[in-house]
C-alpha cells in the first residue's frame, strides 16, 4: 500500500519541480539581457572608479582611491599635499536642494490637482488622466527646449511684457536657479500627480462624510482624513519626483547653460571634456548610494507599517 | 430638522479647482507655443510672419532628418520587440505561479533600471561598451543603443503585462484543462489572446521610451548614429532656425498621437 502513495507524492513533486524550472527558464531571457548589459556595467564603473584616469578619456589599470579622494579635497600642485575644496560637495547639495525644492512644490501643485480629478465624475477622470499623461510620456528633451523658448531673453515673457510696455529690458531668466526649478518643476510634476491621483481615487468618501457629520470643518476633514489617508500616494510621488530630479541631467544642460551644473552634468562632464572616468564613475557611485538610502528607508518604512496594520 | 445645517459638497475643497487648472496650464503652454511656433512662415525664431508649413517641407527634406529619423525607428523597433518578447515571458515566469528559488532576485533584477538615475546608467553603459571594445575588441555599432534600450524597456513593458495576468482570473484556463487541453494548448487558446491588451501596452510603452531616450543614447552613440532627439540637441548647439521648431514639433505630435491611440484603444477594450 505505502509504496504507490509514495510514487505519486514523487510524481506530484516531479511536476512541482519541473514547473519551477519552466518558469525560471522563461524569465531567464530577461534576467540575463539586464544583467549582462545593465548590472555588469554597474560594475565596471565601481572597478573604474578605483582606477587610475588616462590621459585622454578611459582608464588606465592601476589601483588608486584618487577619485573618491578628488571629490572632497584637492591635490596641491606644489608640496602635493591635500587640501579640502567642497566645489563638488557644494554640487552635490545645491542638487539635493534644487530636488527637494521641486519635490514640495510638486506636491503644493499636485495634491489639490490629483484631489480635483479623482472628485471628477468617472467619464471625466480618464479625459483628465489622459491629459497629464500626455506630457509624461512626451520627449522631455524638447519639452525643456519648449521651457527656454519661453523664459529666453528673447523669449514669449519677455516679447509680450515689452510690447506692453511693463518692461523695458528683458528679465533674465534663463541660466538661472529659478529656470533649473522651473525645468524640473515641469518635467517631474505629472509623477507626482499619477500616483496621488492612483492613492486618491480609492479614497473611501463614507469616511470624510463621517467627520462631516462630526461637525469637521472642510480644512480639518481636509488634514485629519484625506491627507493620512492619501500618505502611500504621497510619500511614493515625492520619491518619484525626489530621485530622478536628484540625478537629472538635460534640465540643468539646457536651462543652467552650464553655469549652475548639478550633479547629473558634473559626471556627465566627466565622461567627455573632464576626461576623468574614474572621478565620473566615483561621483555616479556616491549619487547611487544616495538613492538606495532614500529607497531602502523607504521600504521599511512601508513595510514596517504593514507589520503594524 | 435633518435640513438645518447647509447642504455642503463633501467632495470638495476651496481652491483645489484652481490649482488644477493651473497645473494643466503649466504643462501645456510651453508646448503649444513650440507647437504654434513651428507654423510661422518667418525666419526668425520669436518674429510671427504669418502661418505657413515652410519649415515642416525644409525639416522634412533634410537628409540629416531623414537618416536620424531613421536611426530612431530603427533602434526603437528593435528594443520594444526584443523587450516585449523576454517581458512578456517573464511576466508569464513570475506571475500566479508558486514561487519559485530566485524569483525575488529576478524579479529585483527585472526592475532595477527603474531605480537607477538615468545618467548613471549612461555613463556605466559607456564604460562597458568602452571596455568591451578595448579587451575583446567587440562592438556592435547600432547593437550598442538597441542593447542599451531593451535594458530599460523591458521593465516597462513588463508592468503592464504582469498587471494584466494578475488581474485574469483562473477560470478560464481551469475550464480549458478541464476540456482535455494541454498546457500549451490553454495558454495558446485561452491566456495568451486574454494578454493581448497587456501586452500591447507593454510594447507601446517600451516603444514611446525608447523613441524618445535622450541621456544614455547620447552617450552610448557613436558617430554617424545620430537619432531625432540627439540631432534636435545638435541644432540647438548652433544659431537656431524655425526648424529645430519643425522637427521638435513632429516629435512632439507623433507622441501625443501615439499616447492619445493607444488610450482610445484601451478605453474601447473597456
Amino acid at each position: 500500500m505505502p509504496a504507490p502513495q509514495q510514487t505519486a507524492a514523487e510524481i506530484a513533486l516531479a511536476a512541482q519541480k519541473q514547473s519551477a524550472r519552466r518558469h525560471q527558464l522563461l524569465s531567464l531571457p530577461s534576467v540575463l539581457i539586464i544583467t549582462l548589459f545593465g548590472v555588469l556595467p554597474l560594475l565596471v564603473i565601481l572597478v573604474y572608479s578605483f582606477l587610475k584616469a588616462a590621459p585622454y578619456g578611459g582608464v588606465e589599470w592601476k589601483f588608486s582611491t584618487n577619485a573618491y579622494l578628488n571629490f572632497l579635497f584637492q591635490r596641491d600642485i606644489f608640496d602635493d599635499s591635500l587640501q579640502f575644496s567642497p566645489a563638488y560637495l557644494y554640487i552635490y547639495l545645491r542638487s539635493i536642494l534644487f530636488a527637494i525644492s521641486t519635490t514640495i512644490i510638486c506636491l503644493l501643485i499636485g495634491f489639490p490637482t490629483a484631489y480635483f480629478m479623482a472628485t471628477r465624475p468617472p467619464e471625466q477622470r480618464s479625459w483628465w488622466v489622459l491629459l497629464i499623461t500626455i506630457p509624461f510620456w512626451s520627449n522631455l528633451l524638447v519639452r525643456t527646449l519648449a521651457i527656454m523658448f519661453i523664459i529666453r531673453d528673447e523669449g514669449v515673457i519677455n516679447t509680450i511684457l515689452m510690447n506692453w510696455h511693463i518692461i523695458d529690458k528683458p528679465i533674465t531668466m534663463l541660466y538661472t536657479n529659478f529656470a533649473i526649478v522651473l525645468g524640473l518643476l515641469y518635467s517631474y510634476l505629472p509623477f507626482m500627480v499619477l500616483p496621488l491621483y492612483s492613492s486618491l481615487e480609492k479614497l473611501d468618501f463614507r469616511l470624510v462624510e463621517a467627520g462631516f457629520d462630526l461637525y469637521a470643518t472642510k480644512r480639518q476633514v481636509l488634514w485629519r482624513i484625506i491627507i493620512p489617508m492619501a500618505k502611500p500616494g504621497i510619500i511614493a510621488g515625492c520619491l518619484l519626483v525626489l530621485i530622478p530630479a536628484i540625478g537629472a541631467y538635460v534640465t540643468p544642460l539646457i536651462l543652467g547653460g552650464g553655469l549652475h551644473l548639478m550633479i547629473g552634468d558634473l559626471i556627465a562632464q566627466q565622461f567627455g571634456s573632464g576626461r576623468n572616468w574614474p572621478l565620473g564613475a566615483a561621483q555616479a557611485l556616491i549619487l547611487m548610494a544616495a538613492v538606495m538610502a532614500a529607497l531602502f528607508l523607504y521600504v521599511r518604512n512601508s513595510t514596517g507599517k504593514m507589520h503594524h496594520e | 430638522m435633518s435640513r438645518a445645517v447647509p447642504v455642503i459638497d463633501i467632495k470638495s475643497q476651496p481652491g483645489f479647482k484652481g490649482v488644477a487648472i493651473l497645473c494643466l496650464a503649466m504643462l501645456y503652454t510651453p508646448i503649444l507655443v513650440l507647437i504654434i511656433f513651428a507654423f510661422n512662415s518667418g525666419s526668425l525664431m520669436m518674429h510671427w510672419e504669418g502661418v505657413s508649413l515652410r519649415w515642416f517641407g525644409v525639416a522634412l527634406q533634410n537628409a540629416d532628418f531623414q537618416s536620424a529619423a531613421k536611426n530612431t525607428f530603427m533602434i526603437s523597433i528593435v528594443a520594444t520587440i526584443v523587450a516585449t518578447v523576454v517581458a512578456t515571458l517573464a511576466a508569464i515566469g513570475m506571475t500566479r505561479v508558486k514561487s519559485w528559488r530566485g524569483m525575488r532576485v529576478a524579479f529585483m533584477i527585472i526592475n532595477l533600471p527603474l531605480m537607477v538615475p538615468e545618467i548613471i546608467t549612461a555613463v556605466a553603459t559607456l564604460s562597458f561598451f568602452a571596455l568591451l571594445a578595448k579587451t575583446l575588441g567587440l562592438g556592435f555599432g547600432i547593437g550598442n543603443i538597441m542593447l542599451a534600450h531593451c535594458v530599460f524597456c523591458i521593465p516597462f513593458a513588463f508592468m503592464p503585462i504582469r498587471a494584466r495576468l494578475e488581474d485574469m482570473d483562473l477560470t478560464l484556463e481551469n475550464a480549458a484543462a478541464d476540456l482535455y487541453a494541454t498546457p500549451w494548448q490553454a495558454f495558446r487558446r485561452v491566456t495568451f489572446p486574454l494578454l493581448i491588451p497587456g501586452i500591447a501596452s507593454g510594447a507601446a510603452l517600451a516603444f514611446i521610451v525608447s523613441f524618445d531616450d535622450f541621456t544614455i543614447t547620447q552617450m552610448v552613440a557613436g558617430p554617424g548614429q545620430t537619432t531625432l532627439p540627439l540631432y534636435i540637441w545638435d541644432q540647438t548647439r548652433r544659431p537656431m532656425t524655425p526648424e529645430v521648431n519643425a522637427i521638435s514639433a513632429i516629435l512632439l505630435l507623433f507622441s501625443i498621437l501615439f499616447i492619445v491611440i493607444s488610450f482610445l484603444i484601451a478605453r474601447k477594450r473597456k
